[in-house]
């Protein structure tokens, strides 16, 4: 309990990717405690997955690196990863949250982080980090810098867990962590006001059947391309397309894939595709100089600071070739991708034979986003996201006095603003708490 | 159970192997097709431009005479089965064209009509799996490549068929009769249509792609449901053989003629002399004769 009548002066934010984690740090070093709940076992969130970012093309880990690390060693801040929000009670100054804290199968106080356990399993799955591209094991951690640097075990491809043989995690484990009978606990934190910074999904390529449904292996999302253009990622950097790890030398990236479609898909403007997919394509000629980037677009949206400057330089000093036109087919013929398309501006057909597609998926909001409004008692709009208490005034706050939300959990955000609206969320909460 | 049939009129022209197989099996699997009295020609094109009631008017009456007969109508051209379904579909939902068509036939037709195709009768009410038991002599070994065209899929919210984008319906018949259905990914495009009037160029180059396709992914066959599909992928072989050389002519079979090869019927009551390329090597070759 607080100092002032019963009102906690201690923050949760919900969600660890770059909006909970700013907030998190703002909260800290403004000198309140924190509880920062994460549903993966490490936190990082979708900034993690990305390999260089707009409109600088520098390292997203490396920039995002040292804030994970400065969270996980800030004497203010909490982490519970690998965790998720049960049950909330009370209001502003005194949340009763209930945090489910799911078996990992690992014994995090002893685990020390040495990695044994990762290099001897013997099980390979589709890694869901990497977009299905890359191997991962059963027990794993979301990266090599992962923070908290713990493993979990997915039961759902362990070989003890599915076959009941195995066990060499727990017989390589020098310490002893590894303990098959964890069940989920339970831990209660009495908070004075929370922050929902639970981020956002892309639309699954699968829902495009004119695309192929996701089963023409060579035609893949946004985030599988951060995953190939990353060095940590499951090609190590090299840009090898997913059928036969060829490099690709006509590629055709596809904006406004289910965005800005009201008749069949999303209606919204997703905000950072055009902007990513032309970094996607610079990227992709800054390692294939003989490769061709064609960027199917509806319009060019690039509002933010130096962004329209970071178009222009990929159409003029890069060869980008930009054909404004929506495709009405993707499919495999052969080795190739073919792709059927239309520039409207000279208003003929077009058809080109590519080696790789990469569709920027519309932008969607977390499946549980709304099952968590819920509990909190805030509400989301007709997609899925959470509604701010006044679309322009009050961008941050909620309907619930003490209850805030931060980056693309209220709508499609680039990092910046994403940023930009956890330090808002972050203080007005310690505005709230100056208050009392 | 016998089904009302609407046969349209290239059924009685160019594609009578089409309609006298269809009814040839039918009388096998234990049904009828009852043909519909008095029909006319369906009007060939669903009409796109709003205020154009006159052409909505022979497929209109069409449906309203068929309802005085029964609850359902069956069809087998794929252009016949699109314009009546959509006309159906439209005098259902649009309460003011409704009006205004049956002042002008004379009906008080209110769009409770089931259209059907033949082969949507197959998969529901025959069902493919008893298909299967039926078939007496299994097209084994034959690779045919399913030609769905447009007409049968799209627009898709109005016919309903399949999965507009992958479709397996007519694929799963194929294998039913013990064939091999090959995927290509031309199978669900436009055959060039009427375009074969007009621009026969642009026709020849669709049917090219098409037929070129299916043979690259492996088919000796394509298999049919509509008389204008086949006669652009099955009649402009030759037209394509004169453009490019490369190309190797492949029969086009209509569906219910090897739904007939695998019911046992005489070859010679498969009307294949109506066939510009001819079958009959492949089914030689294929012991199916």
């Amino acid at each position: 309990m607080g100092d002032n009548g019963g009102f906690v002066k201690k923050a949760m934010v919900i969600g660890g990717g770059i909006a909970g984690i700013s907030a998190s740090i703002d909260l800290g070093n403004g000198g309140y405690e924190v509880v920062l709940v994460e549903k993966l076992p490490s936190i990082g969130g979708r900034m993690l997955q990305l390999s260089e970012t707009f409109p600088t093309l520098d390292c997203a880990q490396c920039t995002l690196t040292p804030k994970t690390v400065e969270t996980g060693q800030h004497p203010k801040i909490k982490l519970l990863t690998y965790s998720e929000v049960e049950q909330v009670e009370g209001k502003a100054g005194n949340f009763a949250v209930t945090v489910r804290r799911k078996a990992g199968y690992v014994d995090w106080e002893k685990c020390t982080g040495c990695g044994l356990c990762q290099q001897k399993c013997p099980s390979k799955n589709p890694s869901e980090f990497d977009r299905g591209m890359g191997l991962g094991k059963a027990i794993y951690t979301l990266s090599p810098q992962a923070v908290p640097n713990k493993p979990v075990i997915d039961p759902s491809h362990c070989r003890y867990f599915k076959e009941k043989k195995c066990r060499v995690c727990e017989k390589i484990c020098p310490v002893g962590a590894i303990d098959y009978e964890q069940q989920d606990r339970f831990v209660k934190e009495n908070v004075g006001a929370i922050v929902t910074a639970v981020g956002f999904d892309l639309i699954p390529k699968e829902s495009f059947g004119e695309y192929g449904y996701g089963e023409v292996p060579d035609v893949i999302d946004g985030l599988a391309f951060e995953r190939l253009n990353s060095a940590s990622g499951p090609t190590t950097g090299e840009i090898r397309r997913p059928s036969d790890g060829r490099i690709p030398k006509e590629v055709v990236f596809i904006q406004c894939t289910g965005s800005r479609d009201p008749e069949r898909y999303m209606p919204y403007c997703a905000r950072v595709c055009c902007m990513y997919t032309a970094k996607h394509a610079r990227l992709y000629k800054h390692k294939v100089h003989d490769g061709q980037a064609y960027i199917f677009y509806m319009d060019i949206r690039s509002t933010g600071k130096g962004y329209e400057e970071f178009i222009q330089q990929g159409m003029e000093e890069e060869g980008i070739l930009y054909l404004r036109g929506r495709v009405s087919r993707i499919f495999r013929d052969g080795e190739k991708v073919i792709v059927w398309g239309v520039d409207t501006l000279t208003g003929k057909k077009v058809e080109i034979s590519a080696d790789m597609v990469v569709l920027a998926t519309a932008i969607v909001s977390q499946k549980n986003t709304k099952e968590l409004a819920g509990k909190l008692g805030i509400k989301t709009d007709e997609y899925g996201f959470l509604t701010e208490a006044q679309r322009k005034l009050r961008p941050v706050e909620t309907d619930v006095e003490g209850i805030y939300i931060a980056g693309c959990a209220q709508g499609p955000k680039d990092i910046a603003d994403a940023v930009a609206h956890a330090n808002a969320a972050a203080s007005k909460v310690q505005g709230l708490f100056a208050r009392h | 159970m016998d089904y009302l049939y609407f046969p349209g009129c290239t059924l009685y022209t160019k594609a009578k192997n089409f309609d006298q197989t269809a009814r040839d099996c039918s009388l096998l699997l234990g049904f009828e097709l009852k043909e519909l009295k008095n029909w006319t020609c369906c009007g060939a094109t669903f009409p796109l431009a709003t205020d154009n009631i006159m052409a909505l008017l022979p497929p209109s009456r069409i449906l309203a005479t068929a309802r005085e007969e029964g609850t359902a109508l069956t069809t087998l051209c794929a252009i016949c089965f699109n314009v009546i379904k959509r006309t159906n579909r439209l005098i259902q939902g649009d309460g003011e064209k409704r009006d205004k068509i049956n002042n002008f036939i004379e009906k008080h037709y209110q769009g409770d009509l089931q259209v059907l195709h033949y082969l949507e009768v197959l998969k529901q009410d025959i069902g493919f799996p008893q298909l299967k038991e039926k078939v007496r002599k299994p097209l084994a070994g034959l690779k045919a490549a399913a030609y769905y065209g447009c007409m049968l899929l799209r627009p898709f919210e109005e016919m309903g068929f399949d999965d507009k984008e992958k479709p397996t319906l007519f694929e799963d018949f194929l294998e039913a009769l013990g064939a091999e259905a090959v995927e290509f990914p031309y199978k669900i495009e436009c055959c060039g249509s009427f375009q074969s009037v007009g621009s026969p160029d642009v026709a020849t180059e669709c049917a090219y792609k098409i037929l070129g396709s299916a043979v690259k992914n492996g088919a000796e066959a394509m298999v049919s449901t509509c008389p204008m599909c086949t006669f652009n992928v099955d009649h402009k072989q030759s037209d394509i053989k004169q453009k490019h050389s490369d190309f190797k002519p492949i029969p086009v079979f209509y569906f219910t003629q090897l739904l007939g090869i695998s019911m046992g019927l005489d070859c010679q009551t498969l009307g294949f002399e109506q066939n510009a390329v001819d079958p009959l090597p492949l089914l030689k070759e294929k012991g199916l004769l």
